[in-house]
């Protein structure tokens, strides 16, 4: 069998020793491309890159607020500082803790709900979705006075609710004490941000074609069955936006933190660490520091994502 | 055609308001300049003064009002930022006292001229001018000066047979709350009011948090390992453990405080005046049984050891005027209107918030409201302010870290671990 040249896919291929060439009508979109996104390239500049560069740049000095004359170059030695100092791995371990415990629970809870929203009666469906969206309506900092007001030993009514679980009583503190604490910020966090998993996890559930469950159930394939070999990997990508979205959120964690507790008992997060050292103390070189090294671990966990699912989302858009 | 000519024709006109609106067509304002005074949150007092010197400057100047955030720390946060950028719009902003010193080594305020400078401490309580000067000068200006005083009640002292006439020690305080089996409201949450209680302990017990302040903060000497200190951190702590302080102890502040006193939990409490406008109020609003109210008592602040006077927590508002306000003279005039002993009197007694200037506690109008005058006055004159240091936040912050929870701190053990934290704080070597 002799073998002959592949056959070319396209016009490019055909001549190979022809310069690029590019027609009007090319060249037309290709600037037209650049009218459209251009803008809005040059806004993320300002607003992402520039910010972030400033914040690089400011970490390498020793620069307070109010006292400008005395800024000094100190190379890396403020990443020296935090990285050696106790209170940033502990506020490192909390935001660790808060971020596995809410994606973990959201990803579960998020993902029964967005069962419970695909199966629901077209008629129930608007309101249903309503409803389990609600929370997340909500600005945060909002959610986060009205779960401290809920849980205050004073104006709160969870104790007086509850007091028939064990462990609770009129006299319980949430506040007082850090387990409780999280516990409370990470309900107030879970209340508020199941609903957004949810949504992006009915999407995936949507995209999943019918005839592969079909197909599925004629072979015999029990509920369980289907739902591993047939849903979940068929919704890889969906779950991959859903936990790497919200994981990047949670390792944020701020506002729930500085409303309910304000960092007392240990239950400091790396966002309050940054926004104590920079607005706080007004050390600007320390505070860049940390919103660096912040900055770093969100880029790490993003691309540990990405790679750990082994999704590459340009598929979707059929350029792969 | 037509259209396009109209359609033209609106464009001009369109660029031509906004220019006129960008430029201000040209025409100059002929009005009297605009002092901006950036206030905190009250009930509307420092608004009707703003109109009152507005009225009362006869076209020298307009004075409006631009509110701050309600936390003193937030305040102090927004008018940095705006300082350091150089805002010129601040012309007089009303300053929480321990962040003066810091605003006053940055360069933030304008220097005050020396007849307003003399007129500003004529008459007016030591502490308020001790909380207003910074390296020896006056840098701004007392406009009300605040001070906390112990509540109790009536019927309660007296059954446990305390002479509240005479200065009672937190010893006699936590024996009479245990004997009637009632509590003692303080302040533990980890917030600045926790700051407040421990530096009145401090101070009370003859010590101070800086021994020797400086500008320079490797120059700064902290006095947290000495006896006093230890004293103060024995007291402290003998509160938090004795069973008469509520299960929401360490996550108190004034108000939670005070709502207890109100409900009849706690029986003592250590609180600033706004206690008593918030009183008459709710009874007024049949929310609070006036009994409740009529068996309210106040006295001066407890003392650590008796026979020793205590030094009751300094709190309140100084006005300080922007360096870079176009009109400092103006300002400095104004701050003169509104600190009139009329204004401060108005102050106190439609929002309840002491008079800096001593005349002011003999006003018919203001005894007749607080009852209680004469004891804050004295209370003003023995009271001392809080560390003065241009990096107060990171003393404060680090007091706050160390000593909260108050259930968990050690004498001789916590007053030492304070000091190096602050040392290394200042020195840039610790994160807080």
């Amino acid at each position: 069998m002799t073998t002959t040249a592949p056959p070319s896919t396209g016009s490019t291929t055909a001549e190979p020793a022809r310069p690029p060439h590019t027609s009007d009508r090319v060249r037309a979109e290709r600037r037209l491309g650049w009218m459209l996104a251009g803008p809005a390239f040059a806004v993320m500049l300002l607003v992402t890159a520039y910010p972030i560069a400033q914040a690089v740049y400011d970490s390498l000095f020793s620069y307070r607020l109010t006292d400008p004359g005395n800024r000094s170059f100190v190379g890396l030695n403020n990443y020296w500082v935090v990285l050696t100092d106790a209170l940033w791995w502990q506020s490192f371990g909390v935001t660790a803790f808060i971020t596995v415990v809410t994606v973990a629970v959201e990803l579960v809870l998020g993902f029964a709900l967005a069962l419970v929203m695909l199966k629901a009666l077209k008629g129930l469906r608007p309101i249903l979705r309503a409803a389990i969206l609600l929370p997340y309506a909500i600005i945060t900092v909002v959610s986060a006075f009205a779960w401290q007001f809920a849980f205050d030993l004073t104006s709160g009514f969870v104790n007086s609710w509850f007091a028939w679980v064990p462990g609770i009583s009129a006299d319980t503190d949430w506040f007082g004490q850090t387990g409780t604490s999280l516990l409370v910020i990470c309900l107030a966090e879970i209340w508020k941000t199941t609903p957004f998993i949810s949504l992006l996890l009915l999407a995936g559930l949507a995209q999943v074609p019918d005839v592969l469950q079909e197909a599925a159930q004629v072979d015999g394939a029990t509920w369980w069955q289907r739902m591993r070999k047939v849903t979940i990997p068929n919704m890889k990508a969906a779950i991959m936006v859903a936990l790497l979205f919200r994981t990047l959120d949670a390792f944020r964690v701020f506002d729930s933190v500085f409303i309910m507790t304000a960092g007392a008992n240990g239950t400091e997060t790396v966002s309050f660490l940054a926004y104590r050292q920079t607005i706080a103390r007004l050390e600007i070189g320390l505070g860049s520091a940390v919103s660096v090294l912040l900055f770093l671990s969100v880029v790490l966990i993003a691309f540990g994502f990405i790679k750990g699912f082994k999704v590459d989302l340009s598929q979707a858009r059929g350029e792969k | 055609m037509r259209q396009r000519r109209r359609r033209r024709l609106g464009t001009a006109a369109v660029a031509a308001l906004a220019l006129c609106g960008l430029a201000g067509c040209g025409v100059s304002d002929p009005g009297p300049p605009t002092l901006t005074w950036y206030i905190n949150p009250d009930s509307g007092g420092q608004e009707e003064i703003a109109a009152r010197c507005t009225e009362a400057a006869n076209g020298a100047y307009d004075i409006t009002v631009s509110v701050l955030p309600r936390e003193s720390s937030e305040q102090r946060q927004q008018l940095v930022r705006r300082l350091a950028a150089g805002d010129s719009s601040i012309d007089i902003m009303s300053l929480d006292p321990p962040y003066i010193p810091e605003f006053a080594q940055a360069g933030f305020l304008a220097p005050v001229p020396a007849d307003v400078a003399a007129e500003a401490s004529d008459g007016v309580v030591q502490s308020a001018i001790d909380g207003a000067t910074w390296n020896g000068q006056l840098v701004s200006i007392p406009f009300w000066a605040n001070t906390q005083l112990l509540w109790y009640k009536k019927s309660v002292a007296a059954a446990a047979g305390l002479d509240m006439s005479q200065p009672v020690t937190w010893d006699q305080l936590v024996a009479a709350a245990q004997e009637q089996d009632t509590q003692i409201a303080a302040q533990g949450r980890r917030a600045e009011s926790l700051v407040v209680w421990l530096n009145a302990l401090i101070e009370s017990a003859g010590g101070q948090v800086i021994a020797q302040t400086a500008d320079d903060p490797a120059d700064i000497q902290l006095g947290l390992d000495t006896p006093a200190s230890q004293r103060a951190t024995d007291v402290m702590r003998e509160v938090a453990d004795s069973g008469v302080v509520g299960p929401a102890f360490t996550t108190a502040g004034e108000d939670e405080s005070v709502a207890s006193f109100e409900a009849g939990d706690a029986s003592f409490m250590v609180n600033w005046p706004f206690v008593w406008p918030r009183a008459q109020e709710a009874a007024e609003g049949g929310t609070l049984d006036r009994a409740v109210v009529d068996d309210y008592g106040w006295a001066i602040y407890p003392q650590v050891d008796a026979g020793t006077p205590s030094a009751p927590p300094y709190g309140g508002i100084n006005l300080g005027v922007g360096a870079s306000s176009k009109y400092p003279d103006l300002a400095y005039q104004a701050t003169s209107c509104i600190t009139s002993d009329e204004n401060q009197a108005y102050y106190f007694v439609s929002n309840g918030n002491p008079a800096a200037s001593l005349a002011v506690f003999e006003d018919p109008e203001v005894v007749a409201e607080f009852p209680m005058a004469p004891v804050i006055a004295q209370s003003l004159q023995q009271a001392k302010p809080r560390p003065q240091t241009a990096y107060y936040s990171e003393v404060s912050g680090s007091l706050q870290r160390v000593y909260h929870p108050p259930t968990a701190v050690v004498p001789g053990v916590t007053g030492p671990t304070a000091a190096e934290l602050i040392q290394a704080v200042l020195s840039g070597e610790e994160l807080l």
